[in-house]
């Protein structure tokens, strides 16, 4: 085994991502560049990498977040932008991870949805998703019944 | 601010929305960031060494194959630490080997173990349900209390 350095240690990687109908990734890159200050940034298909200090990061982001709020999600990244270990110019397919907000982002449409509801509606007057009710067990009595319902 | 851990760890969904209501979350990402930021023995692509499995042991037992202990190491010390979960039932995006999937059934009992406030829900399939999914978190993590 080989001695290991860390590239960028003490930095921090996030992901912004774009789901929106008027905002682009492109878009969201210039802004960034305009207040990045020593943070890299890498323009992607899905939006930017962003990567620095973890208070230029947040920064850039909060003003980046600013130009659609409902429409602009942020995760954490382990990697720096670019790794050799990640990064699928090296590895060639898609990058792993990249299924996981690939999926996600079929359902980020809705996610914004409710974002721009919630900022008009109070969330105490909307109901409970079913399915954090509790699912009550089959019991015996029903299980017989649909034992004794089935044709012979 | 609450720590709050959320499965699937890498969800973008959930991570965004508890910075979003003022909390930490606590995902695979940031564990992986603490490996590949710290000077050692190379071993690619995630910086885990064969000192992960034995930390494993903490959360697992020694007969659970290796795979799962390793994880368990990046996984575990986040159980410990959160003071609130955040549980996606039907995350198919988490699904990968055999050892992926022990280890998410493995950290999905111990969150359920460990007696924080926890919220299960399933993903929105439109939009309807995604204000009830939005909502469910809000409440949550303003429930939590100390949101910035």
């Amino acid at each position: 085994m080989k001695d290991y350095t860390p590239a960028y240690a003490g930095s921090v990687t996030k992901y912004v991502v774009v789901e929106s109908f008027n905002v682009t990734p492109a878009d969201i890159a210039i802004r960034a560049y305009e207040v990045s200050q020593g943070v890299m940034i890498k323009e992607t298909c899905f939006g930017l990498v962003l990567m620095g200090k973890e208070e230029d990061v947040d920064r850039v982001i909060a003003e980046v977040r600013k130009i659609d709020p409902d429409h602009i999600f942020v995760k954490d990244r382990g990697f720096p932008p670019g790794d050799v270990r990640r990064c699928r110019s090296a590895l060639g397919g898609a990058r792993p991870g990249f299924h996981g907000i690939e999926h996600e982002m079929t359902i980020l449409p809705y996610v914004s949805h409710a974002l721009e509801e919630l900022g008009h509606r109070d969330e105490k007057t909307i109901p409970v998703p079913e399915s954090t009710k509790k699912k009550s067990k089959l019991d015996v009595y029903t299980l017989q019944k649909l034992i004794e319902a089935e044709e012979p | 601010m609450a720590k709050v851990l959320i499965y699937p760890a890498t969800s973008l969904i959930l991570s965004d929305m508890v910075t979003r209501f003022g909390h930490i979350p606590l995902s695979s990402a940031v564990a992986i960031r603490e490996r590949v930021q710290t000077a050692g023995l190379e071993s690619a692509p995630l910086q885990i060494t064969p000192e992960e499995p034995k930390k494993g042991l903490h959360w697992a037992a020694v007969e659970v194959p290796s795979g799962v202990r390793g994880r368990m190491a990046l996984y575990g010390p986040m159980v410990d630490e959160c003071e609130a979960a955040i549980i996606v039932n039907d995350a198919d995006l988490s699904f990968g080997c055999m050892g992926c999937a022990r280890t998410n059934e493995l950290l999905k009992f111990l969150i359920r173990q460990k007696d924080v406030p926890r919220l299960e829900l399933d993903y929105p399939k439109d939009e309807a349900e995604g204000v009830e999914f939005v909502a469910a978190i809000k409440r949550f993590l303003n429930g939590l209390g100390g949101g910035k």
